[in-house]
């Protein structure tokens, strides 16, 4: 038997024995993600429990070093333990910024202070985090951000405005990019800084979505005090480990395109909604259409699948992220407006406990956001043209 | 899972490849053999080379002078073709007449095979009776007489048709025009008495023509496979001959597209290169994603097919869709970016959509692939 047998079967044991049974099914809502966090209530004593025995083992964050609280695990034992996840439907023990975002960033760019300081909290659960970028002015044009540091010695005193905050108001700490430098060129004067959200002078305001929800905030910075040890890389040399985020940010939303395992797919849904005819969806336009968005939905995985199989044999196409955000988030956008069209007026009923879509009409709402918010769809474009095309 | 990248020897495959059609079968052959009316339709001279380094045979059996390289190897060649419109009986022979013949043969039937490995022997699969691909809607009939049968009826679109030393052609020995059992499929000399080969001219410039039967004899050893049963083995032979167009498809769309960004590069209006225009940079861009979305659909089928996959059928329906929707749509830009210069006989981009759509249509098109896939996905 090789080692990954047999980490496979240790794997399965103690999934076994630790996790709670009721942790093992898809979540049903928002409502049953562990965000973790100083405020965080949760759901259960179970999804505590969840949370605190996967934080031991380190496998709220598998390939993180075992000396900042990860699980230490090589990408194949990662796979694994996912891969023994999914058999049980074990839901993940926590959702966050700090392990999606910021802490990749800290491992690859911070100081050994900071990795100590911040790395353990995220793994554990205890510290939430979210991300300051965009600024009222500052959209697609990121790096023409305004948010001012101003350095006192051994300290800044940040001034400006953040937006598009995910959950600021539930957030422990933010990492944000604020301007250091206001004389040279735009994208070499910018740093990237972390700071408690307790910190005076930090206040967040919800934003109303045009699905209803605000998962969402405007967060204003007014003399905000920031420690010049708080800064993760060199001042004013932010840019580059924002750069390194976005990309990261890219292929994270750009998963939107995949159906989930266990997921029902567009076709099944709509069968559902519509049912069959001779073998056939029953509306024949609508299963034209479904079937064109089953086809490129399959050219999207496989694209996703060939790009990670390239960078292993070491073949990786750069900005191939650009390309995997635009396609999958326009396919998601896709796969909810024919949700609705099955569905039909059935599949926009705003509210009632007794909906046959669910809370469809706020999903797909919330789909709109999925080729703007990372990057718009028209800035890959930009990106792909300019970096793989050489156009200009 | 087999990873979606190609082995050193599939990428050695290609670059050999690449350089023989670049070389020997040049985007310039295929408008001499179209300008000269070349009754062939081909250059031997050329068709001699490819088969030394072994193409014709990349999915013949080694028992029978082939390589039996497997269907991402001889996609590669496909591809490789596709870029510079290389006219040759690579498709209807190496391809279809190949694994017709592995698929349904005989003993004595697979000997052809040696012909086909060796580049002596061309084959012409005649199924089409109508315009648009319905390979279940056969009316020929083949009446049984004697210890064989008697054929009668007209097939179109039929690739290499005029220089095929044999014809595959499905007939119906029973059932009505549109069930799928009662189809049977028969090797059929073009030379035999009663069997009219007109060759026909389509945009491309290379050869289809149209087979009459008006009674042809053949005897009961013309039956390829089992009699009434050919739909099961056609139904795998034009999977395999979608993915192969659909990698040509790839090929022809992937050059079209880096001409036209040349082009781009260029070509200068208001005083600056138009490659500095936004609007159309990102019309480019979204054209090299589709791109990728078709090269990683393309090179998936054929792995299934090699693996024997059960989704390789909905993966060869699903890549030829998509391959066929993105060459309309690079070709149609690449003509539209070229401007005027686009829309004369001297550019060679219009000779990338001109053999764009006969192989959109070959063995079906966007349409009939996604209602197929539909189909395969129970809705």
């Amino acid at each position: 038997m090789t080692d990954l047998d047999t980490f496979r079967q240790e794997t399965r044991a103690w999934l076994e024995e630790n996790c709670p049974q009721s942790m093992r099914s898809p979540m049903k809502s928002d409502k049953d993600v562990c965000w973790g966090g100083r405020n965080f209530k949760f759901q259960s004593e179970d999804q505590r429990l969840w949370l605190e025995r996967m934080a031991d083992k380190g496998w709220t964050a598998p390939d993180w070093p075992t000396e900042y609280g990860g699980g230490g695990l090589s990408r194949e034992q990662h796979k694994v333990l996912l891969e023994e996840m999914a058999r049980i439907q074990a839901r993940p023990p926590l959702n966050s910024f700090g392990i999606w975002m910021i802490g990749p960033a800290i491992l690859k760019f911070g100081s050994e202070a900071l990795k100590q300081q911040h790395l353990p909290p995220i793994v554990r659960g205890e510290i939430r985090w979210c991300q300051g970028y965009s600024e009222p002015g500052a959209g697609s044009d990121l790096a023409g951000l305004q948010a001012r540091a101003e350095d006192k010695g051994d300290h800044f005193i940040v001034n400006g405005q953040k937006i598009w905050t995910s959950y600021a108001d539930k957030a422990d700490w933010m990492f944000a990019l604020v301007r250091t430098n206001p004389d040279v060129k735009k994208q070499e004067g910018i740093s990237l800084v972390l700071f408690d959200m307790e910190t005076p002078g930090v206040s967040t305001r919800p934003i109303k979505l045009i699905s209803g929800e605000s998962p969402f905030c405007e967060t204003f910075l007014d003399d905000v005090r920031v420690e010049k040890d708080q800064v993760v890389g060199e001042v004013d040399k932010g840019w580059t480990i924002a750069k390194y985020l976005l990309t990261h940010e890219r292929s994270m939303i750009g998963n939107m395109g995949s159906t989930a395992a266990g997921q029902k797919t567009l076709a099944e849904l709509a069968v559902d909604a519509v049912g069959l005819e001779d073998g056939k969806l029953a509306d024949p336009m609508l299963r034209t259409e479904i079937a064109s968005w089953a086809i490129d939905s399959i050219g999207y995985e496989l694209t996703a699948e060939r790009a990670k199989d390239q960078a292993k044999s070491g073949q990786g196409v750069g900005n191939v992220s650009a390309m995997l955000k635009l396609a999958g988030t326009e396919l998601n956008k896709r796969r909810y407006e024919l949700l609705v069209a099955a569905y039909g007026s059935e599949g926009l009923l705003w509210e009632g406990d007794d909906r046959p879509a669910g809370a469809l009409p706020q999903e797909w709402l919330r789909t709109k956001g999925n080729s703007i918010e990372g990057g718009t769809s028209e800035v890959q474009l930009n990106i792909i043209a300019k970096n793989i095309l050489g156009l200009g | 899972m087999q990873k979606l990248v190609l082995t050193e020897e599939q990428q050695m495959l290609k670059d050999a490849a690449q350089g023989l059609f670049g070389e020997q079968a040049p985007v310039s052959q295929l408008r001499k053999l179209r300008d000269e009316k070349d009754p062939l339709g081909y250059v031997p001279e050329f068709w001699n080379h490819a088969v030394e380094l072994g193409l014709a045979g990349t999915l013949v059996p080694e028992s029978h002078g082939g390589s039996e390289f497997g269907h991402v190897g001889m996609g590669q060649v496909m591809e490789e073709g596709g870029r510079t419109l290389a006219a040759s009986p690579l498709f209807a022979s190496g391809v279809l007449g190949a694994c017709a013949l592995i698929l349904a043969g005989n003993d004595s039937q697979k000997e052809i095979l040696n012909g086909i490995a060796d580049g002596s022997h061309l084959t012409a699969l005649a199924i089409d009776e109508t315009g648009r691909h319905q390979p279940l809607r056969v009316a020929t009939k083949a009446e049984a007489q004697g210890d064989g049968f008697v054929l009668n009826g007209s097939k179109t679109f039929v690739v290499d048709g005029h220089i095929a030393n044999t014809l595959i052609v499905s007939a119906r020995t029973s059932g009505g025009e549109r069930d799928e059992s009662g189809i049977t499929l028969f090797l059929v000399d073009p030379k035999a008495e009663g069997v009219t080969v007109e060759r026909t001219i389509f945009p491309d410039g290379r050869n289809y023509a149209k087979v009459t039967l008006d009674n042809v004899a053949v005897g009961a050893d013309a039956v390829l496979g089992e009699k009434d049963q050919g739909s099961a083995p056609l139904q795998k032979l034009l999977d395999i001959g979608s993915a192969h167009l659909a990698a040509e498809l790839l090929g022809l769309s992937s050059e079209a597209f880096d001409r036209t960004v040349a082009y781009m590069k260029e070509r200068k209006q208001f005083g600056v290169y138009i490659s500095s225009f936004q609007a159309l940079q990102h019309r480019a861009a979204h054209m090299w994603s589709e791109l990728e979305q078709v090269k990683s659909m393309v090179l998936k089928a054929f792995m299934a097919l090699d693996a024997g996959d059960e989704q390789a059928s909905m993966l060869a329906s699903a890549a030829k869709a998509k391959a066929s929707q993105v060459a309309e749509l690079v070709t149609n830009e690449g003509v539209q970016l070229h401007g005027g210069m686009g829309m004369t006989d001297e550019y060679d981009i219009g000779l990338f959509m001109k053999r764009a759509r006969p192989v959109q249509l070959l063995l079906g098109d966007f349409r009939y692939h996604a209602d197929r896939v539909a189909g395969l996905k129970g809705f």
